[in-house]
Protein backbone atom coordinates (compact mmCIF):
# COMPACT_ATOMS: atom_id res chain seq x y z
CA UNK A 1 0.00 0.00 0.00
CA UNK A 2 3.38 1.82 -0.44
CA UNK A 3 5.08 3.97 -3.09
CA UNK A 4 8.34 3.38 -1.83
CA UNK A 5 11.16 4.15 -4.16
CA UNK A 6 12.11 1.13 -5.91
CA UNK A 7 15.15 -0.58 -4.80
CA UNK A 8 15.83 -4.26 -6.02
CA UNK A 9 17.74 -5.59 -3.13
CA UNK A 10 14.88 -4.58 -0.42
CA UNK A 11 12.62 -7.63 0.08
CA UNK A 12 9.12 -7.18 -0.88
CA UNK A 13 6.67 -5.82 1.56
CA UNK A 14 3.34 -7.96 2.77
CA UNK A 15 0.70 -6.37 4.16
CA UNK A 16 -0.27 -8.64 7.50
CA UNK A 17 -3.91 -9.79 8.32
CA UNK A 18 -4.47 -12.29 12.00
CA UNK A 19 -7.38 -13.57 13.09
CA UNK A 20 -7.25 -13.08 16.96
CA UNK A 21 -9.88 -16.48 17.99
CA UNK A 22 -11.74 -19.01 15.71
CA UNK A 23 -14.90 -17.27 14.69
CA UNK A 24 -13.66 -13.83 13.77
CA UNK A 25 -12.69 -12.18 10.51
CA UNK A 26 -8.91 -11.30 9.99
CA UNK A 27 -7.96 -8.22 10.58
CA UNK A 28 -5.17 -5.64 9.12
CA UNK A 29 -2.11 -5.81 11.74
CA UNK A 30 0.12 -3.99 9.83
CA UNK A 31 3.02 -4.97 7.90
CA UNK A 32 6.62 -5.86 6.97
CA UNK A 33 9.40 -7.04 4.50
CA UNK A 34 10.24 -10.86 3.99
CA UNK A 35 11.62 -12.62 0.35
CA UNK A 36 8.61 -14.48 0.22
CA UNK A 37 5.30 -15.52 1.80
CA UNK A 38 6.40 -18.39 4.15
CA UNK A 39 8.88 -16.48 5.57
CA UNK A 40 6.37 -12.92 5.76
CA UNK A 41 4.30 -15.48 7.56
CA UNK A 42 7.11 -16.83 9.93
CA UNK A 43 7.98 -13.02 10.45
CA UNK A 44 4.33 -12.04 10.97
CA UNK A 45 4.43 -14.46 13.75
CA UNK A 46 6.92 -13.07 15.81
CA UNK A 47 6.44 -9.21 14.94
CA UNK A 48 2.60 -9.51 15.65
CA UNK A 49 1.86 -12.78 17.51
CA UNK A 50 4.01 -12.53 20.49
CA UNK A 51 1.10 -12.19 22.89
CA UNK A 52 -1.32 -14.75 21.38
CA UNK A 53 -2.91 -12.07 19.47
CA UNK A 54 -3.45 -14.40 17.07
CA UNK A 55 -4.79 -17.78 15.60
CA UNK A 56 -4.11 -17.74 12.09
CA UNK A 57 -2.34 -15.24 9.54
CA UNK A 58 -2.85 -13.96 6.16
CA UNK A 59 -0.14 -12.69 4.01
CA UNK A 60 -0.74 -10.50 1.33
CA UNK A 61 2.08 -8.78 -1.09
CA UNK A 62 1.73 -4.66 -0.58
CA UNK A 63 1.44 -4.46 -4.56
CA UNK A 64 -1.25 -7.02 -4.81
CA UNK A 65 -3.78 -4.72 -2.65
CA UNK A 66 -5.83 -2.18 -4.72
CA UNK A 67 -7.37 0.32 -2.98
CA UNK A 68 -10.23 3.00 -3.39
CA UNK A 69 -9.36 6.54 -4.01
CA UNK A 70 -9.80 9.14 -1.02
CA UNK A 71 -10.64 11.70 -3.68
CA UNK A 72 -13.90 9.89 -4.19
CA UNK A 73 -15.15 9.28 -1.16
CA UNK A 74 -18.14 11.65 -2.02
CA UNK A 75 -19.54 10.05 -5.08
CA UNK A 76 -18.53 6.15 -3.09
CA UNK A 77 -19.97 6.74 0.53
CA UNK A 78 -22.39 10.14 0.84
CA UNK A 79 -25.49 8.39 -1.14
CA UNK A 80 -26.16 6.15 1.68
CA UNK A 81 -26.16 8.76 4.09
CA UNK A 82 -29.81 9.93 2.86
CA UNK A 83 -31.23 6.39 2.90
CA UNK A 84 -32.24 6.15 6.04
CA UNK A 85 -35.09 4.28 5.37
CA UNK A 86 -32.49 1.22 5.22
CA UNK A 87 -32.46 0.98 9.04
CA UNK A 88 -34.73 -0.75 10.92
CA UNK A 89 -35.40 2.69 13.09
CA UNK A 90 -36.82 4.25 10.19
CA UNK A 91 -39.83 2.63 10.90
CA UNK A 92 -42.52 3.41 13.24
CA UNK A 93 -44.37 0.50 14.57
CA UNK A 94 -46.56 0.41 17.85
CA UNK A 95 -45.63 -0.75 20.93
CA UNK A 96 -47.23 -3.66 21.13
CA UNK A 97 -46.03 -5.84 18.21
CA UNK A 98 -43.34 -8.14 19.65
CA UNK A 99 -40.60 -10.18 18.34
CA UNK A 100 -39.71 -8.05 15.22
CA UNK B 1 -9.42 20.05 -6.89
CA UNK B 2 -7.10 23.04 -6.63
CA UNK B 3 -4.17 23.06 -4.18
CA UNK B 4 -5.84 25.24 -2.16
CA UNK B 5 -8.93 23.37 -1.77
CA UNK B 6 -6.48 20.26 -1.25
CA UNK B 7 -5.49 22.72 2.03
CA UNK B 8 -8.54 23.40 3.08
CA UNK B 9 -9.49 19.59 3.17
CA UNK B 10 -6.56 18.87 5.10
CA UNK B 11 -6.99 21.55 7.67
CA UNK B 12 -10.84 20.66 8.14
CA UNK B 13 -9.66 16.93 8.75
CA UNK B 14 -7.39 17.89 11.19
CA UNK B 15 -9.55 20.87 13.06
CA UNK B 16 -12.41 18.33 13.32
CA UNK B 17 -9.39 15.60 14.56
CA UNK B 18 -10.23 12.79 12.17
CA UNK B 19 -6.94 10.78 11.32
CA UNK B 20 -4.99 11.43 7.89
CA UNK B 21 -4.42 8.21 6.26
CA UNK B 22 -1.74 7.25 3.93
CA UNK B 23 -3.67 7.99 0.59
CA UNK B 24 -4.80 11.36 1.49
CA UNK B 25 -3.42 14.16 0.41
CA UNK B 26 -1.31 15.86 2.96
CA UNK B 27 1.48 19.18 3.10
CA UNK B 28 4.95 18.20 1.97
CA UNK B 29 5.93 19.85 5.31
CA UNK B 30 4.05 17.14 7.42
CA UNK B 31 4.98 14.30 5.36
CA UNK B 32 8.35 15.42 6.44
CA UNK B 33 8.07 15.98 9.74
CA UNK B 34 6.12 12.63 9.90
CA UNK B 35 9.08 11.03 8.19
CA UNK B 36 11.58 12.66 10.55
CA UNK B 37 9.79 11.44 13.49
CA UNK B 38 8.75 7.87 13.18
CA UNK B 39 11.77 7.06 11.86
CA UNK B 40 13.78 8.56 14.46
CA UNK B 41 11.31 7.11 16.80
CA UNK B 42 11.72 3.35 15.06
CA UNK B 43 16.08 3.63 15.01
CA UNK B 44 15.41 4.31 18.53
CA UNK B 45 13.54 1.58 19.16
CA UNK B 46 16.54 -0.21 17.07
CA UNK B 47 19.60 1.08 18.87
CA UNK B 48 18.13 0.61 21.88
CA UNK B 49 18.33 -2.81 21.62
CA UNK B 50 22.37 -2.72 22.05
CA UNK B 51 22.46 -1.27 25.79
CA UNK B 52 20.28 -4.06 26.95
CA UNK B 53 21.14 -6.85 24.65
CA UNK B 54 25.02 -6.19 27.22
CA UNK B 55 23.23 -7.86 29.69
CA UNK B 56 21.51 -10.97 28.31
CA UNK B 57 23.93 -13.09 28.77
CA UNK B 58 24.78 -11.70 32.67
CA UNK B 59 21.33 -11.48 34.06
CA UNK B 60 21.13 -12.68 37.98
CA UNK B 61 18.61 -15.51 36.93
CA UNK B 62 16.77 -17.33 35.11
CA UNK B 63 13.64 -15.40 35.03
CA UNK B 64 15.42 -11.88 34.65
CA UNK B 65 17.08 -13.19 31.49
CA UNK B 66 13.99 -14.40 29.83
CA UNK B 67 12.28 -11.37 31.07
CA UNK B 68 15.14 -8.83 29.45
CA UNK B 69 15.13 -11.28 26.29
CA UNK B 70 11.38 -10.66 26.12
CA UNK B 71 11.62 -7.13 26.05
CA UNK B 72 14.38 -6.81 23.87
CA UNK B 73 12.59 -8.51 21.75
CA UNK B 74 9.46 -6.26 21.89
CA UNK B 75 11.86 -3.57 21.06
CA UNK B 76 12.88 -5.44 17.55
CA UNK B 77 9.36 -5.50 17.13
CA UNK B 78 8.12 -1.78 17.94
CA UNK B 79 11.09 -0.74 15.95
CA UNK B 80 9.20 -2.79 12.66
CA UNK B 81 5.99 -1.57 13.27
CA UNK B 82 7.85 2.32 13.67
CA UNK B 83 9.52 1.88 10.16
CA UNK B 84 6.36 0.31 8.16
CA UNK B 85 4.40 3.42 9.52
CA UNK B 86 6.97 5.70 7.99
CA UNK B 87 7.23 3.37 4.79
CA UNK B 88 3.28 4.18 3.96
CA UNK B 89 4.51 8.19 3.93
CA UNK B 90 7.18 6.98 1.06
CA UNK B 91 10.53 6.95 2.32
CA UNK B 92 11.85 2.99 1.94
CA UNK B 93 13.46 0.95 4.70
CA UNK B 94 17.09 0.78 2.98
CA UNK B 95 16.39 4.43 2.80
CA UNK B 96 16.09 4.77 6.92
CA UNK B 97 18.98 2.30 7.37
CA UNK B 98 21.22 4.58 5.35
CA UNK B 99 20.16 7.43 7.00
CA UNK B 100 20.56 5.53 10.41
CA UNK B 101 23.94 4.37 9.33
CA UNK B 102 25.69 7.75 7.97
CA UNK B 103 23.96 9.86 10.70
CA UNK B 104 21.79 12.25 9.04
CA UNK B 105 18.96 10.26 11.11
CA UNK B 106 19.28 10.65 14.88
CA UNK B 107 17.63 8.28 17.54
CA UNK B 108 16.85 9.20 21.21
CA UNK B 109 20.15 10.09 22.60
CA UNK B 110 19.89 8.33 25.72
CA UNK B 111 21.05 4.93 24.17
CA UNK B 112 24.66 6.55 23.89
CA UNK B 113 25.16 6.22 27.61
CA UNK B 114 26.73 2.93 28.39
CA UNK B 115 25.37 -0.16 30.45
CA UNK B 116 27.78 -0.66 33.78
CA UNK B 117 25.94 -2.54 36.12
CA UNK B 118 22.54 -5.13 36.31
CA UNK B 119 21.07 -1.90 38.37
CA UNK B 120 21.73 -0.08 35.11
CA UNK B 121 18.29 -2.90 33.71
CA UNK B 122 16.53 -1.89 36.81
CA UNK B 123 16.66 2.29 35.82
CA UNK B 124 16.30 1.61 32.32
CA UNK B 125 12.95 -0.14 32.69
CA UNK B 126 11.74 2.45 35.27
CA UNK B 127 12.91 5.75 34.08
CA UNK B 128 13.93 5.23 30.28
CA UNK B 129 11.29 3.26 29.90
CA UNK B 130 8.69 4.98 32.16
CA UNK B 131 10.01 8.43 29.64
CA UNK B 132 9.06 6.75 26.65
CA UNK B 133 5.26 5.66 28.03
CA UNK B 134 4.78 9.20 28.55
CA UNK B 135 5.80 10.23 25.60
CA UNK B 136 4.02 7.50 23.98
CA UNK B 137 0.88 7.62 25.33
CA UNK B 138 -0.51 10.56 23.89
CA UNK B 139 0.89 9.56 20.44
CA UNK B 140 -1.56 6.94 20.55
CA UNK B 141 -4.04 9.86 19.19
CA UNK B 142 -1.51 11.60 16.68
CA UNK B 143 -3.12 12.49 13.76
CA UNK B 144 -1.64 10.12 11.25
CA UNK B 145 -3.00 6.98 11.26
CA UNK B 146 -0.55 4.30 10.66
CA UNK B 147 1.57 5.88 13.45
CA UNK B 148 -1.44 6.23 15.93
CA UNK B 149 -1.89 2.77 15.23
CA UNK B 150 1.38 1.37 15.71
CA UNK B 151 1.94 3.43 19.21
CA UNK B 152 -1.62 1.71 20.29
CA UNK B 153 0.11 -1.84 19.46
CA UNK B 154 3.71 0.25 21.30
CA UNK B 155 1.88 1.15 24.13
CA UNK B 156 0.29 -2.22 25.06
CA UNK B 157 3.14 -3.87 25.14
CA UNK B 158 5.55 -1.16 26.64
CA UNK B 159 4.24 -1.15 30.49
CA UNK B 160 5.35 -4.45 31.16
CA UNK B 161 8.85 -2.95 30.68
CA UNK B 162 8.61 -0.59 32.99
CA UNK B 163 6.96 -2.33 35.64
CA UNK B 164 10.08 -5.47 35.44
CA UNK B 165 12.43 -1.89 35.83
CA UNK B 166 11.03 -1.00 39.11
CA UNK B 167 11.12 -4.61 40.12
CA UNK B 168 14.76 -4.91 39.36
CA UNK B 169 15.33 -1.53 41.54
CA UNK B 170 12.97 -2.61 44.24
CA UNK B 171 14.92 -6.01 44.75
CA UNK B 172 17.81 -4.25 44.82
CA UNK B 173 16.82 -1.42 46.95
CA UNK B 174 15.30 -3.37 49.60
CA UNK B 175 18.81 -6.08 49.51
CA UNK B 176 21.98 -5.53 50.90
CA UNK B 177 23.90 -2.42 51.29
CA UNK B 178 25.71 -3.21 48.26
CA UNK B 179 23.40 -3.57 46.24
CA UNK B 180 21.38 -0.28 47.20
CA UNK B 181 24.07 1.61 46.40
CA UNK B 182 24.62 -0.13 43.30
CA UNK B 183 20.40 0.82 42.55
CA UNK B 184 20.81 4.66 43.79
CA UNK B 185 24.34 4.92 41.56
CA UNK B 186 22.25 3.84 38.20
CA UNK B 187 19.64 6.08 39.44
CA UNK B 188 21.72 8.97 39.59
CA UNK B 189 23.18 8.34 36.19
CA UNK B 190 20.17 7.81 34.26
CA UNK B 191 18.10 10.23 35.80
CA UNK B 192 19.26 13.17 33.95
CA UNK B 193 19.33 12.20 30.95
CA UNK B 194 15.87 10.50 31.40
CA UNK B 195 14.40 14.02 31.97
CA UNK B 196 16.78 15.11 28.89
CA UNK B 197 14.81 12.67 26.63
CA UNK B 198 11.87 14.73 26.38
CA UNK B 199 14.14 17.16 24.06
CA UNK B 200 14.60 20.68 24.44
CA UNK B 201 12.64 23.29 26.77
CA UNK B 202 9.80 24.74 24.47
CA UNK B 203 11.48 27.88 23.92
CA UNK B 204 13.76 26.10 22.11
CA UNK B 205 12.11 23.63 19.99
CA UNK B 206 11.29 24.95 16.56
CA UNK B 207 8.95 22.14 15.77
CA UNK B 208 7.07 21.78 18.44
CA UNK B 209 4.28 24.51 17.76
CA UNK B 210 3.82 22.99 13.83
CA UNK B 211 3.25 20.01 15.44
CA UNK B 212 0.66 20.49 18.30
CA UNK B 213 -0.77 22.31 15.67
CA UNK B 214 -0.82 19.48 13.31
CA UNK B 215 -2.10 17.12 16.01
CA UNK B 216 1.37 15.25 15.50
CA UNK B 217 2.49 16.28 19.06
CA UNK B 218 -0.76 16.41 21.86
CA UNK B 219 1.90 18.25 24.50
CA UNK B 220 4.93 20.21 24.79
CA UNK B 221 8.14 18.89 25.74
CA UNK B 222 8.07 20.68 29.26
CA UNK B 223 4.67 19.41 30.08
CA UNK B 224 5.67 16.16 29.39
CA UNK B 225 8.73 16.67 31.00
CA UNK B 226 6.76 18.05 34.28
CA UNK B 227 4.52 15.51 34.58
CA UNK B 228 7.36 12.77 34.20
CA UNK B 229 9.30 14.41 37.09
CA UNK B 230 5.82 14.43 39.51
CA UNK B 231 5.65 10.59 39.13
CA UNK B 232 8.96 9.59 39.42
CA UNK B 233 9.82 11.24 42.38
CA UNK B 234 6.65 9.85 44.07
CA UNK B 235 7.71 6.28 43.10
CA UNK B 236 11.57 6.91 44.01
CA UNK B 237 9.93 7.12 47.65
CA UNK B 238 8.80 3.56 47.60
CA UNK B 239 12.12 2.58 46.64
CA UNK B 240 13.49 4.35 49.74
CA UNK B 241 16.38 6.31 46.81
CA UNK B 242 17.51 9.73 46.97
CA UNK B 243 16.49 12.08 44.06
CA UNK B 244 19.49 12.36 42.15
CA UNK B 245 18.49 16.88 42.26
CA UNK B 246 19.37 18.29 45.30
CA UNK B 247 16.46 21.11 43.81
CA UNK B 248 13.49 18.61 43.78
CA UNK B 249 10.94 20.59 46.08
CA UNK B 250 7.22 20.29 46.26
CA UNK B 251 5.87 23.97 44.97
CA UNK B 252 2.06 23.98 46.64
CA UNK B 253 1.07 27.07 44.17
CA UNK B 254 2.29 25.22 41.13
CA UNK B 255 1.04 21.90 42.44
CA UNK B 256 4.11 20.18 40.56
CA UNK B 257 7.56 19.83 41.52
CA UNK B 258 10.15 22.30 41.21
CA UNK B 259 13.26 20.89 39.39
CA UNK B 260 16.80 21.98 39.00
CA UNK B 261 18.33 22.95 35.44
CA UNK B 262 19.42 20.48 33.26
CA UNK B 263 22.65 20.59 31.55
CA UNK B 264 21.95 21.27 27.73
CA UNK B 265 25.02 21.46 27.08
CA UNK B 266 25.79 17.89 27.53
CA UNK B 267 22.61 16.77 25.77
CA UNK B 268 23.56 18.74 22.46
CA UNK B 269 26.63 17.28 22.31
CA UNK B 270 25.48 13.79 23.02
CA UNK B 271 23.61 14.90 19.89
CA UNK B 272 26.41 15.61 17.88
CA UNK B 273 27.88 12.53 18.40
CA UNK B 274 30.14 13.42 21.26
CA UNK B 275 28.48 10.70 23.59
CA UNK B 276 30.11 7.81 25.86
CA UNK B 277 29.39 5.20 23.33
CA UNK B 278 27.49 6.92 20.04
CA UNK B 279 30.47 5.45 17.83
CA UNK B 280 29.87 2.18 19.45
CA UNK B 281 26.58 2.17 18.87
CA UNK B 282 26.24 2.92 14.66
CA UNK B 283 29.41 0.88 14.38
CA UNK B 284 27.19 -2.24 15.94
CA UNK B 285 24.39 -1.38 13.40
CA UNK B 286 26.13 -0.97 10.44
CA UNK B 287 28.37 -4.50 11.41
CA UNK B 288 24.86 -6.24 11.64
CA UNK B 289 23.69 -4.70 8.30
CA UNK B 290 26.72 -5.51 6.63
CA UNK B 291 27.38 -9.10 7.81
CA UNK B 292 23.74 -9.78 7.03
CA UNK B 293 23.65 -8.65 3.20
CA UNK B 294 24.49 -12.13 1.99
CA UNK B 295 21.46 -13.87 4.31
CA UNK B 296 19.30 -11.29 2.63
CA UNK B 297 20.86 -11.42 -0.89
CA UNK B 298 20.39 -15.60 -0.49
CA UNK B 299 17.21 -15.23 0.55
CA UNK B 300 16.01 -12.84 -2.87
CA UNK B 301 17.75 -15.47 -4.93
CA UNK B 302 15.91 -18.55 -2.96
CA UNK B 303 12.51 -16.76 -3.70
CA UNK B 304 13.89 -15.58 -7.06
CA UNK B 305 14.18 -19.06 -8.27
CA UNK B 306 11.30 -20.77 -6.68
CA UNK B 307 8.86 -17.94 -8.63
CA UNK B 308 10.86 -19.13 -11.43
CA UNK B 309 10.58 -22.93 -10.88
CA UNK B 310 6.50 -22.34 -10.88
CA UNK B 311 6.55 -20.03 -13.33
CA UNK B 312 7.82 -22.79 -15.82
CA UNK B 313 5.95 -25.80 -14.38
CA UNK B 314 2.97 -23.77 -15.30
CA UNK B 315 3.75 -22.76 -18.37
CA UNK B 316 5.08 -26.44 -19.44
Amino acid sequence: MTNNKLNKNEWPLWEVFIRSKAGLDHKHAGSLHAADAQMAIENARDVYTRRMEGVSIWVVESKQIHASDPGQSESLYEPASDKVYRHPTFYDLPDEVKYM
Amino acid sequence: MAVQSFQEHFDSLIDRDISIEPKDWMPDDYRKTLIRQISQHAHSEIIGMLPEGNWITRAPSLRRKAVLLAKVQDEAGHGLYLYSAAETLGISRDEMYEQLHTGKAKYSSIFNYPTLTWADMGAIGWLVDGAAIMNQVPLCRTSYGPYARAMVRVCKEESFHQRQGFEIMLTLSKGTEVQRKMAQDAFNRWWWPSLMMFGPPDAESPNTEQSVHWRIKRFTNDELRQKFVDVTTEQAKVLGLEMPDKDIKWNEERGHYDFGTINWDEFWNVVKGNGPCNKQRIDARKKAWEEGKWVRDAAMAHAEKRKQKANNVQAA
